[in-house]
């Protein structure tokens, strides 16, 4: 897994409610086997005027001038600033992977549906939720301020904004611990391999309907 | 000490390890497969050189991509068109051939969509947990199970380890009392629940459904009800236990049997809420309150009855609202003021996880039996959601009855529900759809999808646009 620890960027806006990961990345790219190369098709359906195609070369593609990351004050952004449910709907772990892989590795939004907040710490992204009126503030600052930036620090749960602001967050403290030392899950959770043998043992002899074999 | 919600249950007989902050390991009994959200797990496991540490606890169909007409069905994989999405089928063959996972390949008779195919089977049981790399496992939550969809690198975690690293949910109630009216239908009550509390009422809990209205319900009317659960944001879906749920799965092919299902059924019973148990949210709704329902904006929340008209985003004070209300007109292509019933449709989709079941194509045939799609319909799609389905459909003679109508009879799959393969909507089409999600280009780039049970999408093919399938 990626490790997170402190991250400095450019913030940039998507400025709706219920982004869902149907709008973060359209089905026709989940057709890929790999876990790369989906930056391109970021938002696909708002970013260009015509609809893409999995594999297919965007540089000529026509593009939305209005849509804020076509902007080229925004253009380098690490930090992505959101509404309200960001992340809502599909499962598809496609959704990380296209953030991360266009560059953001950090995400601010005052709510994030739940399987898309989990997703992100696999993919070495960090979702911070904060108080929706502090989230207005922050649209505000970007929006008056070129080249409006942010550090965050995971260690220190803190954003300073490049106007000299602190704020503090909360992160859960077994996915900081794991985010920002880059853990392999799976390796983690290998530890308990005796623990998750007892159970199963237990369960087996309660349950063995369960343990009969689908073949 | 007040007692366990069904969802409390669950957790503790699952409970691996406890973490701090209700945080823990659960042990995971089943773990459905399809072939968009594991490819890259299966590399991952390959990469690191593990095995999957019960191979027998996962089973897997492919399903988003399968094309459903038959021309291009009959030839199996290798008859795929999409070069891209027939790699993605294969690849889910060799790793399920790989890795010795039981998989039901897309001509066997069993292939359909991966969650009416777990409950059919019996591969999906009570009291069991189950993941999937797919938002909707939610709907096996009606059989008493705790069901969530998870991402691809938790899938890869599931196959390796067993088990899911989870915070515990908050509990919440949905209780609808009362009786339907004739003609509501179980999509009717979930989409006014959704309409009630939110695309975002239900984060970060289970979602329990409860009361006379969900009690009355067959199972199938119960799963299209925790299908949606995830489109009020809650990952888990939960119906108690109840001879219905016993009755279902009784004589499944991969349900216990003899011995085995005397002690199952034991422990099943035990799977409901207790009385005195407590809930974080109470949320209650009327059954007779309940009329059918249909979409008009990107978002499951933007809900009406059919008797509806079109909100007006200047009337609204949180900017917000206004905002999403306008963006969906303009997609959608609607004005503020207009009558839902005065909504043209271009297409008609019946199937998905959410309505594919023979109990929905049943009600879809009845409202078209002896009519026809109106001439202005470009097209309408029945798609069972399985292939027994399909045959069951087929032997009580409901496919002559949509053929005749004018109506498309499909084999198995997603299809239109999110238009991976070539069923898709075109731009600037209004389609009625008896789907989940009608976000922007769900169905096809710039296609506009309006969500509703199986009988009135039945009834908008006939006349052309809504009408209240109640007066049908
Ligand atoms: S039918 Fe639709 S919602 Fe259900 S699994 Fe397939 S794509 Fe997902």
């Amino acid at each position: 897994m990626k490790s997170f620890t402190v991250l400095q960027g450019i913030v940039a806006p998507m400025d709706r409610a219920n982004v869902d990961t149907d709008l973060i990345i359209p089905k026709q790219f989940l057709k890929s086997i790999k876990r790369s190369g989906f930056g391109p098709y970021l938002f696909d359906e708002v970013r260009y005027l015509d609809q893409g195609e999995p594999g297919q070369d965007c540089t000529n593609r026509p593009i939305n001038v209005d849509f804020a990351l076509n902007q080229a004050r925004y253009k380098s952004a690490a930090v992505l600033l959101a509404r309200e449910n960001f992340g809502c709907g599909s499962s598809r772990e496609h959704a990380p992977w296209a953030l991360e892989d266009f560059g953001f590795h950090c995400i601010i939004a005052p709510s994030f549906a739940d399987i898309f907040f989990n997703n992100c710490f696999k993919n070495g992204i960090l979702p911070i939720e904060l108080d929706a009126n502090v989230v207005d503030g922050l649209f505000e600052e970007m929006y008056a301020n070129e080249g409006y930036s942010m550090t965050v620090d995971l260690a220190t749960q803190t954003i300073k904004t490049s106007l000299g602001e602190t704020i503090r967050f909360e992160v859960d403290e077994f996915r900081k611990h794991c985010l920002f030392n880059g853990l392999d899950d799976i390796a983690l959770t290998l530890d308990s391999a005796d623990a998750i043998r007892a159970y199963e043992r237990g369960w087996r002899e309660k349950s063995p309907w369960l343990f009969d074999v689908i073949k | 000490m007040s007692g366990q919600t069904l969802y409390d249950k669950l957790w503790h007989s699952h409970l691996v390890e406890e973490r701090d902050d209700d945080c823990g390991l659960i042990y995971i009994d089943r773990q459905l497969i399809h072939e968009v959200t594991s490819p890259q797990a299966f590399e991952g496991l390959r990469i690191a050189g593990r095995q999957p540490w019960r191979v027998d606890a996962n089973f897997a169909v492919p399903d988003h991509n399968v094309p459903t007409e038959l021309h291009e069905r009959s030839g199996g994989v290798a008859g795929i068109i999409d070069p891209i999405s027939r790699l993605q089928v294969q690849t889910l063959d060799d790793n399920c051939r790989d890795f010795d996972i039981l998989e039901f390949q897309v001509n066997d008779v069993r292939q359909g969509i991966v969650h009416v195919v777990g409950p059919e089977q019996g591969v999906t049981l009570p009291g069991m947990t189950i993941v999937c790399g797919d938002s909707h496992t939610s709907t096996h939550g009606a059989l008493g199970a705790l069901a969530q969809g998870i991402g691809t690198s938790e899938v890869e975690h599931v196959m390796a380890t067993q088990c899911l690293l989870q915070q515990r949910m908050k509990n919440m109630l949905v209780r609808v009392d009362g009786a339907l009216q004739a003609g509501v239908t179980a999509k009717d009550v979930v989409l006014a629940i959704i309409g009630e509390i939110g695309t975002a009422g239900g984060t970060h809990h289970a979602i329990e459904f409860g009361g006379e209205v969900v009690r009355a319900l067959s199972m199938e009317g119960r799963m299209t009800i925790c299908n949606m659960a995830i489109e009020a944001g809650a990952r888990v879906g939960l119906i108690g236990v109840d001879e219905i749920t016993i009755e279902y799965v009784k004589g499944r092919p991969y349900a216990p049997t003899d011995e085995q299902w005397d002690r199952a059924v034991a422990a099943w019973r035990e799977l409901h809420s207790d009385d005195d148990a407590h809930f974080d949210r109470v949320v209650e709704l009327r059954g007779e309150d309940i009329v059918p329902q249909v979409t008009w904006g990107t978002s499951p929340e933007m809900v009406l009855p059919v008797s509806g008209i079109i909100p007006d985003p200047a009337t609204m004070e949180h900017a917000g609202e206004r905002d999403a209300t306008k963006r969906a007109l303009q997609y959608m292509g609607l004005e503020p003021g207009m009558a839902i019933t005065d909504i043209q449709l271009d297409t008609v989709f019946i199937g998905s996880c959410t309505n594919s079941r023979i109990e929905d194509l049943r009600a879809a045939a009845a409202v078209v039996e002896g009519k026809q799609v109106a001439s202005t319909v470009k097209r309408a799609l029945v798609v069972p959601g399985s292939g027994q389905i399909k045959q069951q459909a087929e032997a009580e003679g409901l496919d002559k009855i949509f053929i005749a109508a004018g109506m498309e009879w499909r084999e198995p799959g997603c299809s239109m529900c999110l238009a991976m393969n070539s069923d898709k909507l075109g731009a600037g089409e209004h389609c009625a759809s008896t789907s989940n999600r009608n976000f922007e280009g769900r169905q096809g780039f710039g296609g506009r999808t309006h969500l509703v049970s199986p009988a009135m999408a039945a009834a908008a093919a006939v006349a052309g646009h809504f009408v209240d399938v109640r007066n049908w």
